[in-house]
Formats: structure tokens, C-alpha cells, sequence
């Protein structure tokens, strides 16, 4: 039996220990893993807790993350409760695996801490390899500190083992700025975590004899398609899963977690779309902007997967917005940035239809701050004042070199 | 009913049938033949993980199964992980109270083809095989990628021709030495690991009962006859495999504790390698005047090889 951890009432946690905690206290079967930079102590962490008692599950390190996500779907097929954690080239590496794990309706919960993918190779926090995750079936949440990253991580097992979901779920942080940080966290006594968290319930166990089962079978033009639409319908339709299971968590903790995210929206006249800790910054931003008359709002999708396409539509529907910028922190390849193309279509359906501008920022962990969230947002007055867009629609923001800007606008 | 109460092979090919024969298999494929021998090798209860191959593709194809055990199919090269990781999980469960058939006796065992076991696969077996999970892991090994239409791999022997090492004028086929497998797993300290061949069925399924019984990591190369990439009559599987095992093209023995050397089958009458190349189309380009010379080799090769197993066999190091 695991011993029980001791904790304050207030912890001093960085948003990597917050997660291992988290991972600790839901008793996880196996956890299958690879160590990088920033997601390392992670596992670290959970080793510790392994090596002292704490934790009554297997513990495997393996050769690769391509590796820790196979044993994650192994395990899982195996009937328990699975975990890993990584960042960036380990993620890409895990990307196949993704795509099988979420195509095989296996609850995995994998703790992204964000971080740039080479090359040129970089440590830092950037969100390339959250994008990079974007299609792959999995449910994603995003932390913006370590209490958040502590919290969605206990509410990622009950959104994924969830008999109506049985879907993996990744909770994003981000790397360094959440990861290394270390800030008050309120944790949950074990009892009262693993209580929210609740037993796992196997499905289709291969464990259980009396039932064989075969996971990962072949399916070509047949039934291929059927097979994605139901776990396209499973991802979608999980969105009353997570709201109810973050409402039970409010109901226990008090913390209101919400798939979009929004301050300052009621009369909000220029708005920032961000997402993970620039969130915080984007919000100090916008309370300094008010007391100088600015409007400035902030809509931040928390769940990015699957994407709250309504949600966004009605944090986005006010009469009083007028423009609204985007901010990408992934290098877009050749095409506007992934949350400017989803927020536009969300917002093309708006009664407002505000003017809309893309934001491609913070690579590699470019630091994203207070008054660079400021100027974006003046940005955006010029633009309402405008009555059109005065910018080209796509720029860089804190870049060295000349400036880097695509695509004008046709509207008036 | 396991091998051990079985004296005849009519009554062992049916003893414990968890291996649909209703698969997509080639006739004459010898894939079946190990697999079902494996199933039949034990009563106990199997959790089976393969690689995607020949195997995997033809057995798995919704809304059907041929395996009437618990089996897990995910990459091409992740089988090795996957039945590691579920061992992982039964160990954990065992321990928390948590198996639906707690006293269920349960052996993990992976299948992959030789393109999933020497390339691609390679690093997620060597892995599982270092942290010793109780697993057995069998090498189907028909020397090519059958699965994609026969290319080399790096279990294809010199002279082969695939549709990747082609023979032509300029060429006899494959120029490269076949990796050498079961020296390799045996130098990671595995308890058992063995080269194996379905000709040989009472040594065969004795290696694998061995394998399944030994706690710890366990490894078996094959020889699987590929009737379609080697290039033989789907009728002659078997005759070709015992020109194989009589040829000394693939030698069956043993290495315990990655040391101690058994050799498992010694032929009455060795037979030139020439005989076992010129029962298969793959290699006929090799009997042309100009590239006969890579007969020789490969039977240079093969003598000193067999050299090698019995002096290791003597030696006991």
C-alpha cells in the first residue's frame, strides 16, 4: 500500500512537481517514460516517489518516448490507469503512437510541458509541439500556471476514463515559464485527490481471460471511415464530460476552470486571443490598458481539444468588439497561425465579425511581456478606430530584423 | 492440453487451438505454423503483442480476429514494448489486488517479422530486453519485407535477390552480410534466447516452452519459408526449411544466460548450401557462370559459422 504524502495546505511548487504530485496521488498502474528538458523532473519527481514508497505502480524508463507511448497503450490495453510526461522532439517522436492510442480509445493522460522543436534545436517554451499534437485524437488542456497544471492533471483522468469518453488527454504547460517556476500551489490531501480521481474501470481488459479481446486490428476503405467518425463524435461529444467533471472539481476546490477562458469580454472593444502563461501577462495588460480608458479583453481556448468552436463563437459575440488579434507561439510553416485560421472561423459567425489579425510570437521561448502585450492591444484600437485593419493581417512580434508582415486586407 | 502430454505432431497441431486457421496468410506460409505451435506450447493463459507485418495484417482484419487469446497489435516496431508494458501492468495490478483472474497463470509474448526485429523494430526490442521484463519475443524470420512485397532487410542473407538488393547484370543481389541476431540478444544477458525452425517441431516447441517458462526476457529467431519472396512451391514449406536446418543456412541452437551454447539439431548428412539456394527462385541468378562464385562464399560462410557454434558449444563460455 503507498505511503501517504504529507502536504501543506500551501505548497511552493513549480508546474512540473505540481504535475508529478498530481500524477502521484492518482495511483497511475504504470507510467512508461522517457526524460527531456523541460518535462524531466516530471518523471524525476515520480521516481523519487517510486524509490520511497509512495506509489504502488509499475515504474518502467524506457529507450525513447516513441517507447514510453508504445508501453503507455500496452499498459493501458492491459487494463489500468497509464500516465507519461514529455516536451517537444520527444513529443514528435511520440506523434505515431499518439495518433494509435487515440484511434484504440485508450484513456492515456499525457503531461505536455511545451517547448520549441528543432531546428534550430531549443530548450525553450514555444507551442510548436502542442500543435503538432492538435489532430492527433487526443483531448487537450492547457495549464497557465502550476495550480493549473496540478488541478487539470487530476481532472484529466476523470475526462478521459470516463466510460462515454475513452480518449487519452494531454495537459499543456509551458516550458520554463510554468515548468521551472515555482509559485503557491493548494494541493488536495491524497485521499481527497484519489477520491475525486476514482478507481479505474477496465475496458476491454487484456487481462481479463474470460473475454479475449483484440486491440489495434486492421481496417482499410471498409471501415476505416467509421471508425475515425466515431472517435471524431467521441471527441466532440466529450465536451459535456469535461464540463461536468471541471464543475465537480469547482464544487470540491472552489477553482473554476472553463473550456474558453475569458476576462474582461462584457464590453471588451479590442481583444487578445492567447494561450498557456501569456495568459497571465495578457490579462495585467488589459487591467493596465482599462485604467487608461482601453476596453481590452482576453478570450483564451483552454481546451484546445477538442476545439470549443461555440464557445469561442460566444465569448466572441460582442456587440461592442471590434478587433481582435491572435496570438500564434509556433513557427507557422508557411500559413497563418493555427489559432488565428480555428478563432476566425469561430468568429465568421459572429454578429459582430470583428476585424481579425494573426500574432506570431514568443519562439523558443522569446519572453512575452507586459508591455508587448500592451502594444498589441493599441494595435488593435488603431484598427477598431480605423474601421479596417492597418496592418499587414499576419506579423511577427518581438523579432529581430526588418519587419516581417504577410497578407493585406480587402476589408473596408 | 500443452505439448508435454502430446506424443505425435496430428495431435499437437490441434492441442490448444487459440489460432483461428481462418487467416489472410499465403498458403504455404510458415508464419502460421510457428505461431500456432507457440499457442500450443502452453495451456497458460497468453497476452500476445505483434509487430504490423504478414502476420499482423492477415490475422486482425475488422470485423474479424483469428486469435482467440488477449492480442495487441499498435506499430511496426513497438510489439516488443507493448507486451513488456502489459507484463508491467499485471505486475502492478497483481500487486494492488486489481486482476480480474488473480491465480490466472499468464505468459506475454511478442511476434515480429525480421524487417520489424533487425531494422525498424530494433531499438524498442534491445530496450525491453535491458529492463528484463518476463516476456518471450519470436522472430518471424522470412529474411525480407514480405508484408510490402519482398525488399531487403537486414535479415536478408548475400546473394538474395529482393525488389531493393536486385540481381542484374551488375549485381548478385544483396551484397551485405545478414545481422546476426541471436549473437546480439544474447549478448544483452537474456536467460534464454534460441534459433528455432518449424521443420524441427519437438525442438521447436521445447525451445519455446523453455522460453515461456524462463522468467526474464526471452528471444527466438525462426525461420519462416516464405513461399511468395523466396520463390518456391507453396507445397514444399517444410522441404525447404530442412534443407535450411540440413544446409547449416540456419543452424538451431540455444544460448542460456548469454553464454552456454547448445546445439539443438545436428543433421546426419550435411547437404551443400548450393542444394538449399537452387530450391528457391531468389536465388537462381546465382548459378550463372558469372555469379556462382557467391556460392562458394556463402558455403565458406556457413562452414565457419557452424564452426564457430560448436567450438562455443564446447567451450561452455
Amino acid at each position: 500500500m503507498a505511503k501517504e504524502f504529507e502536504l501543506n495546505e500551501v505548497e511552493v511548487w513549480d508546474g512540473n512537481y505540481a504535475a508529478s504530485q498530481a500524477l502521484r496521488q492518482a495511483q497511475i498502474d504504470v507510467v512508461a517514460a522517457y526524460p527531456i528538458t523541460p518535462s524531466t523532473p516530471i518523471v524525476e519527481g515520480y521516481g523519487a516517489y517510486v524509490a520511497n514508497g509512495y506509489v504502488d505502480g509499475e515504474f518502467v524508463m524506457v529507450e525513447s518516448e516513441h517507447g514510453a507511448m508504445s508501453g503507455c497503450v500496452g499498459a493501458a490495453a492491459a487494463g489500468g490507469r497509464v500516465a507519461t510526461a514529455t516536451s517537444s522532439q520527444g513529443f514528435a517522436l511520440m506523434v505515431e503512437v499518439l495518433y494509435q492510442a487515440s484511434g484504440m480509445r485508450l484513456p492515456i493522460v499525457l503531461t505536455v510541458v511545451n517547448r520549441a522543436l528543432a531546428s534550430p534545436l531549443n530548450v525553450r517554451g514555444d507551442h510548436s509541439d502542442m500543435y503538432l499534437g492538435r489532430d492527433s485524437g487526443w483531448i487537450q488542456l492547457d495549464a497557465y500556471n502550476p495550480q493549473e497544471a496540478y488541478d487539470l492533471t487530476l481532472c484529466a483522468f476523470r475526462i478521459g476514463e470516463h466510460l462515454d469518453v475513452r480518449l487519452p488527454v494531454m495537459v499543456h504547460q509551458d516550458g520554463f515559464t510554468t515548468s521551472h517556476k515555482a509559485q503557491n500551489v493548494t494541493p488536495l490531501k491524497d485521499d481527497v485527490a484519489y477520491k475525486f480521481v476514482g478507481d479505474y474501470v477496465p475496458v476491454n481488459d487484456m487481462l481479463d481471460f474470460s473475454r479475449p479481446v483484440t486491440h489495434g486490428a486492421q481496417t482499410e476503405e471498409d471501415w476505416h471511415f467509421e471508425h475515425k467518425a466515431k472517435q471524431h463524435k467521441a471527441l466532440m461529444d466529450s465536451r459535456t464530460v469535461i464540463d461536468e467533471v471541471l464543475a465537480e472539481f469547482k464544487e470540491l476546490t472552489g477553482r473554476e476552470y472553463k473550456r474558453v477562458e475569458t476576462y474582461y469580454m462584457e464590453d471588451a472593444e479590442v481583444a487578445l486571443v492567447v494561450l498557456g502563461s501569456s495568459v497571465e501577462t495578457a490579462v495585467i495588460a488589459a487591467e493596465e490598458l482599462r485604467a487608461e480608458g482601453i476596453k481590452a479583453g482576453i478570450v483564451s481556448p483552454r481546451c484546445f481539444r477538442p476545439f470549443p468552436y461555440d464557445l469561442v463563437r460566444d465569448a466572441l459575440d460582442v456587440p461592442s468588439l471590434k478587433a481582435v488579434c491572435c496570438m500564434d507561439k509556433s513557427a507557422p510553416g508557411g500559413a497563418m497561425g493555427a489559432l488565428f485560421n480555428e478563432i476566425s472561423a469561430a468568429a465568421y459567425t459572429t454578429e459582430s465579425r470583428p476585424l481579425i489579425t494573426n500574432y506570431i510570437y514568443g519562439l523558443g521561448g522569446r519572453d512575452f511581456s507586459i508591455e508587448e502585450a500592451k502594444r498589441i492591444f493599441k494595435e488593435q484600437k488603431a484598427h477598431a478606430d480605423a474601421g479596417h485593419i492597418t496592418t499587414p493581417i499576419q506579423q511577427f512580434s518581438g523579432v529581430r530584423g526588418p519587419k516581417l508582415g504577410f497578407f493585406e486586407t480587402r476589408r473596408g | 492440453m500443452a505439448i508435454t502430454s502430446i506424443k505425435n505432431l496430428k495431435e499437437f497441431s490441434t492441442a490448444n487451438d487459440r489460432f483461428e486457421g481462418s487467416h489472410l496468410l499465403c498458403p504455404g506460409c510458415a508464419h502460421s505454423m510457428i505461431v500456432r505451435e507457440l499457442m500450443n506450447a502452453t495451456d497458460d493463459n497468453l497476452v500476445i503483442a505483434s509487430n504490423t507485418g504478414c502476420l499482423e495484417v492477415s490475422t486482425a482484419v475488422y470485423p474479424y480476429t483469428s486469435w482467440d487469446t488477449s492480442w495487441i497489435h499498435i506499430g511496426f516496431e513497438n510489439a516488443a514494448t507493448a507486451a513488456a508494458c502489459a507484463e508491467s501492468m499485471f505486475k502492478a495490478r497483481k500487486r494492488k489486488g486489481t486482476l480480474p483472474n488473480p491465480d490466472a497463470p499468464v505468459k506475454f509474448v511478442a511476434f515480429g517479422g525480421d524487417g520489424s526485429t533487425y531494422d525498424i523494430g530494433f531499438q524498442w526490442l534491445s530496450g525491453a530486453m535491458e529492463r528484463g521484463h518476463d516476456f518471450t519475443y519470436i522472430c518471424l524470420d522470412n529474411e525480407n519485407y514480405a508484408n510490402t512485397g519482398g525488399q531487403r532487410s537486414s535479415a536478408t542473407p548475400v546473394g538474395a535477390h529482393t525488389s531493393t538488393a536486385q540481381a542484374g547484370t551488375h549485381s548478385y543481389g544483396k551484397t551485405q552480410r545478414k545481422k546476426d541476431i541471436v549473437s546480439i540478444m544474447a549478448a544483452h544477458g537474456a536467460p534464454y534466447v534460441a534459433q528455432l525452425a518449424p521443420n524441427k517441431w519437438k525442438s521447436m516447441a521445447k525451445g519455446f516452452q523453455k522460453a515461456l517458462e524462463t522468467e526474464g526476457p526471452c528471444f527466438i529467431n525462426t525461420v519462416s519459408a516464405c513461399t511468395t519472396e523466396w520463390k518456391f512451391d507453396p507445397k514444399d514449406t517444410i522441404n525447404v526449411t530442412d534443407l535450411a536446418t540440413d544446409s547449416l543456412m540456419f543452424p538451431i541452437y540455444e544460448i542460456i544466460n548469454g553464454h552456454e551454447l547448445n546445439i539443438l539439431y545436428r543433421p546426419k548428412n550435411v547437404i551443400p548450401v548450393e542444394d538449399y539456394l537452387g530450391a528457391q527462385g531468389r536465388y537462381k541468378h546465382l548459378f550463372k557462370p558469372e555469379y556462382r562464385h557467391v556460392i562458394d562464399m556463402i558455403q565458406k560462410e556457413v562452414d565457419e559459422k557452424w564452426e564457430l557454434l560448436q567450438r562455443r558449444e564446447e567451450a561452455r563460455v
